[in-house]
């Protein structure tokens, strides 16, 4: 009898852990998900720079050290607003390259003029094609690339300042490290 | 009080229909203004709309790519388009887009180790209502068919005779015993 009555809560129960499972979720940020291309390489591309339109470079450019990208774009306000946090991850002499995302020339030269230049060079990608194969869907978003060339991070949206010293610094010190004493194991496989 | 709640209640279903016609007609606007590739090919279109359909843009909240103006959905869909002018298949279009957005764009998603639940769950959940409504069942069909043990037997016969001691002793009275009661229960 006793037993009996106990399963009539088996409803109960669920119906409340469910509850409890969803409403924990509520807070979660929608844009917070993995980027498919952790633990992948860097696409390919063929690009430009913001400087000179001339010049070409490829993903060759992410190898041998580590970097962070940062997709940027004259047209997009909070691009603006991390620029001191940018500019502050420069002067410790992280390796910053720049991809100006469906913008002109023109507007990105003057952004960086009047915002300041944290990036050793900015690849200009007008028609989002790099940002496409790196599955940008806004701007900023930014990625840290190790000195294989493989995306080891990713950061979608505004960076904070505690964002910066939280997270980037100790995943930067992180993705430095095994890459220096992993780096010749990969190539010594791949040719034998 | 009843008045005072139809007083209120009459114009705000009133405003709310007038709000949801208001809606369906923002909607309409906003579908037209979407850019959809047109293909003289009939069967690369209904595959192109179909695919548009069912890729969920990752910038939005809730829309598929053929469903919103955003400009990565734009994007997305001039990607599909080129991919099935390429002679690509939907399954290829479909893996080159989780490679660079990831499961996240697929309506559908697909069964593998985080997923199982959410395809298995609906049918654990069948069966397991079919094994409840079983036991259930079953176990009243035996309860109603199980023949009396002695005990019952004995207490059943002692009923009826009790029963019929009754009828017999009192026959056409309007069992007085009864109409007792209910009058102390009004006192």
């Amino acid at each position: 009898m006793n037993v009996r009555r106990l399963v009539l809560f088996v409803p109960l129960v669920v119906v409340v852990g469910l509850g409890a499972f969803l409403y924990q979720r509520l807070d979660d940020d929608p844009y917070a998900r993995d980027s498919a291309l952790l633990s992948r390489p860097f696409p390919e591309f063929s690009l430009s720079t913001l400087s000179d339109p001339q010049s070409r470079l490829d993903a060759s450019l992410l190898k041998g050290q580590v970097s962070l990208v940062n997709v940027w774009g004259e047209w997009c306000p909070t691009c603006k607003h991390e620029m001191p946090q940018l500019l502050d991850l420069a002067s410790r002499g992280v390796h910053m390259v720049g991809v100006d995302y469906k913008d002109t020339r023109a507007k990105g030269r003057q952004f960086l003029e009047e915002f300041g230049n944290p990036f050793s060079v900015n690849l200009f990608d007008p028609d989002g094609t790099l940002g496409f194969d790196l599955g940008v869907y806004g701007a900023p978003e930014t990625f840290l690339v190790d000195a294989e060339g493989v995306i080891r991070y990713h950061h979608t949206g505004y960076i904070r300042p505690e964002d910066v010293r939280d997270v980037i610094l100790p995943t930067l010190e992180r993705i430095a490290e095994p890459a220096t004493n992993a780096a010749s194991t990969p190539d010594e496989e791949a040719s034998s | 009080m009843k008045s005072v709640l139809r007083s209120f209640a009459i114009p705000l279903v009133q405003a709310l229909v007038v709000l949801m016609f208001l809606a369906w007609l923002s909607a309409g606007k906003a579908q037209a203004a979407i850019e959809m590739h047109q293909f003289d090919n009939p069967v690369l279109q209904k595959r192109y709309d179909s695919l548009t359909a069912a890729l969920r843009c990752p910038k939005c909240q809730n829309q598929a790519i053929g469903d919103s103006d955003s400009p990565i959905a734009g994007d997305m869909r001039q990607n599909v388009a080129d991919l099935l002018k390429d002679g690509r298949s939907d399954s290829d279009i479909q893996n080159f887009m989780v490679a660079r957005f990831g499961e996240y764009v697929l309506y559908n998603p697909r069964l593998d180790g985080r997923t199982w639940l959410l395809w298995g769950g609906p049918a654990v959940l069948i069966l397991l209502g079919l094994l409840v409504v079983t036991l259930i069942v079953r176990a009243r069909r035996r309860a109603r068919v199980r023949a009396l043990d002695d005990d019952e037997q004995a207490r059943l016969s002692a009923l009826l005779a009790t029963h019929r001691q009754s009828i017999d002793e009192q026959p056409g009275d309007e069992q007085p015993g009864a109409g007792q009661h209910t009058a102390k229960e009004r006192s």
